[in-house]
């Protein structure tokens, strides 16, 4: 699929996104924003994936370990064509479908539940380390966020995937560089943080995780190296395409979009 | 019952390609005729016991039934808030199996002692506990533990305790085991605690008490049935496990006659709520703990006999 489509794309699940925010009043809205174009690009031109049969063994597997920004996945989930747009209004209500954290099957295409960070890569590596068994050919991607690298148990299973040679495996890292209370490099750094993934055996690669035109050719290439899992570790901004005034703020993190806020944004609605 | 443990899974690993035998770096002596034999089916984690359960999830939901192995503490604290969300809240089919129940690793100090294990993960909703006492009882558990899909803890002692039941003995799921009938004193015991419990249950009927002893294999679900119909036969009820006297077998037990309404005359032992402050083999630790055989008789004639 080509960027311009794609972005047309990212637009709709940005609204989708925001919408489920004002509704709910919900947090978590910057980190959902951060990382559209990566799903996007990833559930629309990388990924084999089977909307109408969502658990067929032949699809990629997509572990949503950043958890909290569920609604960036139940948009492009929905998006994609998992379940009807309709229950995006379920998001954070009272006995709906859509938890705040994402729960296994709570709709069609939801792989895992997480919510506790750095839970996901470790499920991801055994999700990798069975098709090697079984000589199949699917691929597992685990989307994680800055702030989940500051767990013990990522680099747990970041030596484990890169000792067994997972090259199956792809973790990206949707590096908006603003974490719970702070920005990654004044509460936990993580550089050099490619440098850290290389010596544990992964090849790694730093991209604009808001550019299509950058995602799209590097994710074509995947495993970077034969014998190796691979990261990506994407740049992006934290809010983007949302409130203005949160944008690579800590405030994205907690403030859902006013009254006011939506008006404006249906104003330069294209 | 490590050999029982290991016996009885690469019997089932020949016949299931699925079953994997994953270890948090331990096994030295005991798992190297199941890599020989199987080694697709055996992966050393290392010591990293959080990305081992994860790693076991992932692997469940591809269809694998790994079984996951180490010390008690290092496999259901280490990795509680694992086997908590990512196997027992994705209700997956993965075995945990904890080795060194209570003072089986006793001269390695309070950091390898496994006392409050079966406390923690019988607050977890769909995990099936199993305690078996003896060799007999953990091949059953082990075969059990396969015929059920989603979660198990399977808690072990180490090595060399000796047999209680003979090989005829007919478990049955979910059910403990009646293993001598009596009218005066009920004894439930459960785990590394059975053989005493035996012992003890024979002093006491040469004494002239008879006492009714049951094995309670299983921890949870618990075998409700056993209880009540032991409270209704006997005059009194004790509860004997090598675990805290908090959460475990005997706080199980109390919870039921409790919400039973029933007032019968009734005593966990178990170990004291304390840290030990000694050390020791596990017969020394025990000792300490007011759990040998000699200690338990006496508890037991005062509380009977001021019933």
């Amino acid at each position: 699929m080509n960027t311009v489509k794609l972005d047309k794309i990212a637009k709709k699940v940005r609204e989708d996104i925001l919408s489920m925010s004002f509704r709910a009043q919900s947090a978590h809205t910057g980190g959902a924003l951060s990382c559209v174009e990566i799903l996007v690009a990833l559930y629309f031109d990388v990924m084999k994936v089977f909307p109408k049969n969502p658990q067929s063994g032949a699809r990629d597997r997509l572990y949503f370990s950043k958890a909290h920004d569920a609604k960036a996945l139940y948009a492009v989930l929905s998006e994609r064509g998992f379940f009807s747009k309709k229950i995006l209004e379920e998001y954070e209500t009272n006995g709906g479908r859509l938890p705040g954290h994402s729960v296994r099957n709570c709709v069609p295409g939801v792989e895992i539940s997480a919510g506790s960070l750095g839970h996901g890569l470790s499920m991801g590596c055994g999700a990798a380390y069975a098709p090697k068994l079984d000589r199949k050919k699917y691929r597992t991607f685990v989307i994680l966020s800055d702030g989940e690298c500051d767990e013990g148990t990522v680099w747990e299973a970041a030596l484990f995937a890169g000792h067994h040679k997972l090259d199956n495996l792809v973790a990206i890292i949707d590096y908006n560089k603003l974490q719970g209370f702070g920005y990654t490099k004044n509460v936990l750094d993580l550089e050099p943080f490619a440098k850290k993934w290389q010596s544990f055996g992964w090849s790694a690669r730093e991209i604009n995780g808001n550019d299509f035109g950058q995602l799209l050719p590097l994710l074509k290439k995947l495993p970077f190296e034969k014998g190796k899992p691979t990261v990506i570790i994407a740049h992006t901004i934290k809010g983007l395409g949302g409130v203005q005034r949160h944008v690579n703020q800590i405030s994205s993190q907690y403030k859902p979009p006013t009254k006011d806020d939506m008006k404006e944004f249906e104003k330069n609605r294209v | 019952m490590r050999i029982a443990f290991v016996k009885t899974l690469t019997e089932a690993a020949k016949n299931n390609k699925n079953i994997m035998l994953i270890t948090g770096d331990l096994g030295y002596s005991v798992f190297e005729e199941f890599i020989k034999k199987f080694p697709k089916q055996f992966i050393n984690a290392g010591v990293a016991e959080q990305n081992m359960t994860g790693l076991a999830a992932g692997l469940a939901m591809e269809g694998k039934i790994p079984f996951i192995y180490s010390i008690v503490p290092f496999v259901t604290m280490r990795n509680f808030e694992q086997i908590r969300n990512d196997i027992c809240y994705q209700n997956l089919n993965v075995k945990i199996v904890g080795v060194g129940a209570g003072f089986s690793y006793g001269p390695y100090g309070h950091t390898h002692h496994g006392l409050e294990d079966i406390g923690i993960l019988r607050t977890l909703p769909g995990l099936t506990i199993f305690s078996p006492g003896d060799p007999i009882e953990t091949s059953f558990v082990v075969k059990e533990s396969l015929k059920i899909k989603t979660p198990v803890y399977i808690r072990l002692g180490r090595a060399g305790e000796p047999a209680v039941h003979g090989n005829n003995s007919q478990f049955k799921k979910g059910s403990g085991f009646v293993i001598t009938k009596g009218k005066d004193i009920t004894l439930i015991a459960t785990g590394t605690m059975l053989y005493t419990g035996a012992e003890v249950a024979k002093i006491l009927s040469q004494k002239g008490i008879s006492v009714r002893l049951v094995s309670m294999h299983t921890i949870k679900p618990i075998d409700e049935k056993i209880i009540l119909e032991s409270a209704k036969k006997t005059k009194a009820i004790f509860t004997l496990e090598e675990h805290s006297i908090i959460g475990g077998l005997g706080s199980t037990v109390a919870e039921i006659l409790a919400e039973h309404k029933i007032g019968i005359s009734f005593k966990r032992l178990g170990v004291p709520d304390h840290f030990s402050k000694v050390i020791g083999n596990q017969e020394y630790m025990r000792k300490a703990n007011g759990l040998t055989q000699a200690q338990l008789l006496k508890t037991i004639l005062k509380v009977y006999e001021k019933k």
